[in-house]
């Protein structure tokens, strides 16, 4: 497969304390990468390696196949977590001179700059000072200053944090349309649900660790455990939970149904399909619902953390 | 390269376009004018008075020894009795009356002067001379000694100063370079830390505005810190070529608009002058003249820009290692330490001997030298000696930004925590 970019047994020692240990990774070219972990799991340093701004120990980052280069950030573009804007200045001005600071001409800043604050609808933001925008406004200028210069590789630290509804789902539509145009993209962030709606490939770090990588898809295959979920109607309720207690692993769950079904979580061993399942059920009793439990990125993340704790 | 322009561009426009920086900016010289108008007009209100004194002399020998002067007026009250004048002077107002009774053989006269407030020191001397000289020229005439003689044979020395090469020098030119070093000295401590603060504030804003971490992902954390110290030295050159210039236009404004000559302008200065024979005060013009005025401002620069880097570097250190403000406290005494010291060795052990161990010493240690440098330089320094100062120093620079950039690079990202020396020296390791 192709990768934008390698890292390769990249290891960060801060003092006594492993920011990074060992860790390797592939981020295929077009694809939405989620960067998993806990707060200081060490995804931070992972990505201010690959900015340059950290020079790793040991091993090495590869990007489009050579090693980086100091000129390289000018492919990248980078919002960071902890980010903000010179409060005194315009917004115009600002954007012009982070874009410039890019490798961007003026005049092709300018041209651009325009084209964005269009597109966001924010062109009379342009010679206001950034201290009386709101913070959700701020964020769109950086927004618009991460993405200016074209980058072929984009990284998002937690991106929609500070964004309310309405403009975490523009400026997720704006990623995707991104992507789109061919950019890759790389997700830092603890929140599994925007890992579960946009990312194809994920990797999750835990104290400096790689725990586990791939494409997300697979990753729960993995983490199946042939469990469905199922709503049952039969006569002698009591009766059917004994005889299922008996041959299976249950346990109750709940979701929302017009009848008044008995609820059940019941795993099926390795040896034996959902079709056997089902087969004893409909035997047994009347199936109105019958779902595979699918691991969220959420469970997996609680799961594989606690276990390597 | 192209970066670093473009920091020092924002970084120079930043400081430039602030409100303050131009307040301060075209403010201060309307005050500095202001206040040397309202001095000169303070001094003449307070001379233009005239002060009547009245004198009670028994036995009317010193009276007309009393002279008039442009600030005193003597009025003779020695026909009456000494209540009767103390009476007139009272109700006339005037400044004070001069009691001096009959002089009786071998004492001297118990003398007093009446008035509502206390005179001055300086009138009270001038009265005691008078009275004092004619007494002593009494004393000695009874004795049988020819005055005059004495006045004849009376001779004044002045040791003429010279170097080996044959150049004059006066006293009075040790005080004009004295002057000019300390004020050359003086201004390079107030210029390097109100700039090296500037950095420093400037440093801390961009770690709480969070805007740090973008800005580096663009470009090397030493060319950010490079840029502003850079960007922030040509704001306060910029403010200092304002000053001079409108310094400059505003005096002469003023001078004009008033009808004030510069002479008058300062008149305290001039009273003083009037006290020097003319012969000095050409001396004096002289002096200045002869001060080395081209290598003071050269060195003046050189030493600016090599001390305003050494502790601007530090500064930014200090800025990147804190959260804010009040935490950098803890860290401001090695950098305000060296100042004084270099200026209390300047003013003490430079003015004592500007060629001893200390100053010499002094002039030579990096933190220090651009100010005792500068102090010394009007007494004259060695070619070797100035030159060995400054590459100490720009040795010393390299050296200072170097370990100052490790700092940096590390406390910019760093935040909560308030650091100590042991975290700095362990980010230099990083």
């Amino acid at each position: 497969m192709d990768h934008l970019l390698v890292a390769e047994n990249v290891s960060k020692q801060f003092g006594n304390f492993t920011a990074l240990n060992d860790v390797s990774l592939e981020i295929p070219r077009g694809s939405i990468f989620g960067l998993l972990g806990p707060n200081g799991a060490g995804k931070t340093t992972f990505i201010r390696i690959i900015n340059q701004i950290t020079l790793p120990d040991k091993g090495r980052m590869l990007l489009d196949g050579h090693a980086l280069r100091p000129d390289d950030i000018q492919h990248i573009g980078y919002l960071p977590e902890e980010r903000g804007l010179y409060k005194s200045m315009k917004v115009g001005e600002q954007a012009l001179y982070l874009a410039q600071l890019k490798g961007l001409s003026k005049a092709e800043a300018r041209e651009r700059l325009k084209y964005w604050f269009d597109r966001l609808q924010i062109q009379d933001w342009w010679d206001k000072k950034i201290q009386e925008l709101s913070k959700g406004m701020a964020q769109k200028v950086q927004f618009v200053v991460t993405v200016l210069h074209r980058p072929k590789l984009l990284i998002f630290d937690e991106p929609f944090s500070g964004f309310d509804p309405v403009n975490a789902n523009l400026i997720k539509d704006e990623i995707l349309q991104l992507r789109r145009e061919g950019a890759t993209i790389l997700f830092s962030t603890h929140r599994m649900e925007s890992v579960e709606e946009m990312c194809d490939y994920m990797a999750l770090i835990h104290r400096g660790n790689k725990l586990l990588d791939g494409e997300v898809n697979e990753i729960k295959r993995r983490y199946k455990s042939n469990t469905f979920e199922v709503g049952l109607m039969s006569g002698d309720s009591d009766a059917l939970r004994k005889e299922l207690e008996e041959k299976f692993h249950i346990s109750d769950t709940d979701f929302k149904s017009i009848n008044d079904d008995l609820k059940l979580q019941i795993q099926v061993g390795e040896n034996s399909s959902p079709n056997d399942l089902l087969i004893f059920l409909t035997s047994r009793a009347e199936v109105n619902h019958f779902v595979e439990v699918i691991p969220s990125v959420n469970d997996i993340f609680i799961k594989t953390v606690t276990t390597n704790a | 390269m192209r970066n670093l322009k473009l920091i020092i561009k924002r970084e120079y426009l930043a400081r430039v376009k602030n409100k303050a920086f131009i307040v301060m900016t075209f403010l201060s010289p309307l005050i500095f004018v202001g206040m040397i108008v309202l001095i000169a007009y303070l001094v003449n209100l307070n001379s233009e008075e005239r002060r009547i004194v009245g004198i009670n002399d028994e036995s009317g020998m010193f009276v007309e020894d009393f002279n008039d002067s442009e600030d005193v007026q003597f009025i003779d009250l020695s026909k009456i009795d000494l209540e009767a004048a103390k009476t007139i002077v009272r109700e006339k107002e005037y400044y004070g009356l001069l009691h001096i009774p009959q002089l009786q053989e071998n004492t001297l006269p118990e003398i007093e002067f009446f008035a509502k407030e206390a005179p001055t020191f300086g009138f009270l001397t001038q009265m005691e001379k008078t009275i004092s000289d004619k007494l002593t020229n009494r004393q000695l005439i009874t004795r049988g000694i020819d005055v005059d003689l004495i006045a004849a044979s009376r001779a004044k020395v002045e040791i003429g100063i010279q170097n080996f090469s044959g150049e004059k020098t006066s006293k009075m030119s040790t005080y004009v370079k004295m002057f000019f070093g300390g004020a050359a000295g003086y201004l390079l401590m107030m210029f390097i830390i109100i700039y090296g603060n500037m950095v420093m504030r400037s440093v801390i804003e961009e770690k709480t505005n969070r805007i740090i971490e973008i800005i580096i992902s663009s470009v090397k954390p030493i060319h950010l810190m490079l840029g502003k110290i850079l960007g922030t030295s040509l704001a306060g050159i910029t403010q200092f070529i304002i000053w001079v210039i409108l310094g400059g236009v505003m005096l002469t404004v003023v001078t004009v608009i008033s009808g004030m000559s510069m002479a008058e302008l300062h008149g305290p200065q001039q009273q003083a002058m009037e006290q020097i024979s003319d012969n000095e005060l050409q001396q004096l013009v002289i002096d200045i003249a002869k001060l080395p005025m081209l290598l003071l401002l050269v060195s003046f620069l050189i030493y600016f820009i090599g001390g305003y880097f050494l502790y601007s570097a530090i500064y930014a250190a200090i800025g990147a290692a804190v959260d804010n403000e009040t935490d950098t406290q803890q860290f401001m005494l090695p950098v305000i330490i060296p100042l004084m010291l270099g200026i209390y060795v300047g003013f003490f052990a430079v003015i004592e001997n500007p060629h001893g161990v200390v100053s010499t010493v002094f002039s030579m240690v990096p933190l220090t030298s651009p100010i005792v440098m500068l102090m010394r330089i009007p007494f004259g320094v060695a070619w070797w000696e100035l030159t060995l100062s400054i590459a100490i120093l720009f040795i010393t620079i390299a050296g200072v930004v170097w370990l100052a950039a490790k700092i940096y690079r590390v406390g910019i990202l760093m935040y909560g925590k308030k650091p100590g020396y042991k975290d700095l020296y362990k980010w230099m390791k990083y």
